[in-house]
């Protein structure tokens, strides 16, 4: 068995890289060139036929309602993103600086995930009927006396899409966060104190620099998710608003194939291209 | 011993055990009954027709398992375009008929195996009701109905013997309205677009229907004289999706929807008092004890019909089966059990022995119901005293205004209607 070329390290190295690698040529860069490909052919009423043209991306880049689109787009992730940091540190922070025991830190974690246990449709819809005209939000805020007519915006707007990402996306914030802040050495935090350095200052020059590599998977996470949704806006908006995925699926659901692989193969560059000005901040390798 | 399933138990597999030993001996037709019943026809279709009741009375009736699958009018579409594999019967309507035939996915079908043929509404065979009405704009079934033969491409214009679809269902839609919250009458398609609803108006996210909507909004406004609503010009589409962006930025629509549960919960919260709608989705919101009126308008129904086509890959005794399917289908039991929620079957009088006088009445003829009418599912859905919303069937089906459609511009149209969502 023990035959001559495996005792070359590099084709035995070559050989236990191999299975990775042809798990992700399949499954990873063969459909995204099969999209690249697509995004050239033509289509039909109702077939689409191989070709080699730039109609879809013309299309595509002519038309206003793209900017428009991908900008929203790009909207709804800055601010799910904000929100969702905020939110995601302060919960982390406390999970992992407030709370003293591990048993404590584990169960509040559990507790934090609770709502995962259902689907995340579900955890969307449920919103509907509480941010309605005559949800249950609208008719506490008029019995209290705050408002006197319902608040339209409550649901169906920008609003309600934001809310709806921030409540399903912030975990993912929380998770990475929570991570590296735990990893933290907590005698850096006593070096800070035994130095001077206020609460604030200790967050803002050991804490956070040290949690960055965190708060930036936390960022991708959130970022290509809200970019890469379209039914979250579709619930939520009622259909009212659009964004890229929204783009594609009504593409799809037409049967104009090619022009959604366009669109499609648009969005992936949108994204790499913000997460690779993310990682010029943080190299989450050398953190890991 | 294993957990009995669906068509397992013991019972069955002693049935089968003992057909089995009996198809042995005696050959052909107890084979025959023993592999009826192993055969499985996969449907497909809008949630209007693919109900589970339909199913299993099939098992009941015809011995063959029927798989239902539901899906919104898109997604059929695609499906039948693109995965001809994947199904045995499309249950689909006459718009997407049109754009599906094409591919040569679906098979024609011979009518002289249909023993209900002669006793379909003129509506599917000439395109007329009666014999002086006129034939509405739009993709009017009979457009699309037949072809040459069994392998024919394209549409034929008269009744020809092999039919692209064997109509099943269809029905007359228009607006659906709260009156309770509106507290006046409605009686024109323009009151969509009235300021008095703004941000209480809805339409379909659906862009062929949704189309057909604007089009009888705009058209009853005065503002655009259509050729045919069915077919418009690149023009036409421009103005009409004009008027209705507008609308859209002065906030004019709470929602758009995509689903019928979707449009029955816009109506049931009060979010929306006025928006196109389906009937059985006005039966829904009744049903809760809410208000809802399927609102006749001077300008006319939008009206749409679907049909059960065949796989071209069906074949031998699946296709047999199919045929007695479709028989069936035709033979009454569905038809009423439509009918009672508020459709029309192609063959009413077969569906009338299986309603009573008082449905009969209510549902087709346009008469006071003297009874409580109920759904097949039981829910209450009218009482005594009650008359339908715009009448008997001749009344509704007789003031279609137009057909839902595909137009030759469809793929302008699509993208102008993508705009529009995102305006």
């Amino acid at each position: 068995m023990a035959a001559i070329p495996l005792k070359n390290r590099h084709v035995l190295g070559w050989l236990m890289a191999l299975p990775l690698s042809v798990v992700l040529l399949a499954f990873l860069i063969a459909p995204i060139a099969m999209i690249a490909v697509v995004s050239f052919w033509g289509a039909t009423e109702f077939s689409i036929y191989p070709a080699f043209q730039f109609d879809n991306y013309e299309f595509l880049f002519g038309s206003p309602v793209t900017y428009k689109v991908f900008g929203a787009t790009l909207k709804y992730a800055l601010i799910t993103w904000a929100l969702t940091l905020a939110i995601g540190f302060t919960v982390a922070y406390f999970l992992a600086f407030h709370v003293r025991s591990l048993t404590m830190q584990i169960a509040l974690f559990l507790v934090c995930t609770i709502p995962f246990w259902t689907s995340n449709i579900i955890r969307m819809i449920s919103w509907i009927p509480f941010l309605g005209r005559n949800g249950i939000a609208n008719q506490t805020l008029i019995s209290w006396g705050v408002i006197d007519e319902p608040l339209e915006w409550l649901l169906y707007s920008d609003f309600s899409v934001i809310l709806a990402f921030v409540h399903l996306y912030t975990l993912f914030m929380v998770v990475p966060i929570f991570n590296t802040m735990m990893r933290i050495d907590k005698s850096l935090l006593e070096a800070a104190r035994d130095n001077g350095a206020s609460g604030f200052q200790t967050l803002v020059h050991v804490i956070l620099p040290l949690t960055k590599p965190g708060i930036m998977i936390g960022t991708i996470f959130v970022v290509t998710l809200v970019m890469g949704d379209f039914i979250t806006v579709r619930f939520m908006s009622g259909s009212q608003r659009a964004n890229v995925g929204r783009l594609i699926s009504n593409d799809i659901a037409l049967l104009q194939y090619p022009s959604a692989a366009a669109t499609a193969v648009v969005l992936l560059c949108t994204v790499l291209i913000v997460i690779a000005i993310l990682l010029r901040f943080v190299n989450i390798r050398k953190e890991l | 011993m294993a957990k009995p399933k669906v068509g397992y138990t013991r019972r069955s597999l002693l049935k089968a055990g003992g057909a089995a030993v009996a198809a042995t001996t005696l050959p052909a037709p107890m084979l025959w009954a023993q592999d009826t019943k192993d055969i499985v026809l996969r449907q497909f279709g809008t949630g209007v027709s693919n109900l589970n009741d339909v199913a299993k009375k099939v098992k009941e009736d015809l011995g063959f398992t029927l798989e239902m699958t539901a899906l919104d009018s898109d997604s059929v579409t695609q499906r039948a375009a693109t995965q001809p594999d994947s199904f045995d019967i499309a249950d689909i309507e006459y718009w997407i008929c049109k754009k599906v035939w094409p591919t040569g996915n679906l098979q024609a079908m011979d009518t002289s195996k249909i023993a209900n043929y002669d006793k379909i509404v003129g509506i599917f065979r000439s395109g007329k009701l009666t014999p002086d009405s006129e034939i509405a704009q739009g993709t009017a079934p009979h457009t699309v109905g037949f072809v040459d033969g069994p392998g024919g491409t394209s549409f034929a214009d008269e009744e020809t013997g092999w039919m692209t679809l064997i109509p099943t269902i269809y029905n007359a839609d228009t607006l659906g309205i709260r009156p309770d919250l509106i507290g006046r009458p409605i009686e024109s398609w323009t009151e969509l677009l009235n300021p008095e609803f703004k941000g209480k108006a809805s339409i379909l996210d659906i862009s062929s229907i949704g189309i057909m909507d604007m089009a009888m909004v705009c058209e009853a406004m005065g503002e655009i004289q259509y050729g045919d609503k069915g077919n418009m010009t690149r023009d036409e589409i421009d103005k009409t999706m004009a008027i209705f962006t507008e609308a859209k930025q002065n906030g004019q629509f709470r929602a758009f929807w995509k689903t019928f549960d979707e449009s029955v919960n816009l109506m049931a919260s009060g979010e929306v008092v006025i928006q196109s709608m389906w009937s059985p989705a006005i039966t829904a919101v009744k049903s809760r004890g809410i208000p809802c009126v399927y609102q006749p308008l001077k300008e006319g129904y939008r009206s749409w019909g679907g049909g059960i086509g065949l796989s071209s890959s069906l074949s031998g005794m699946e296709l047999d089966a199919a045929y007695d399917y479709i028989n069936w289908y035709l033979s009454g039991w569905v038809g009423g059990y439509l009918m009672r929620q508020g459709y029309y079957s192609a063959v009413p009088e077969t569906s009338k022995d299986f309603m009573t006088e008082n449905e009969w009445g209510y549902w087709f003829e346009g008469k006071e119901a003297t009874d409580v009418i109920t759904s097949p599912t039981g829910d209450k859905l009218a009482e005594a005293g009650e008359i339908r919303d715009g009448g008997s069937f001749y009344d509704r089906m007789g003031s279609v205004a137009c057909w839902n459609a595909v137009m030759d511009e469809n793929q302008y149209m699509v993208r102008k209607w993508n705009e529009f969502i995102a305006a």
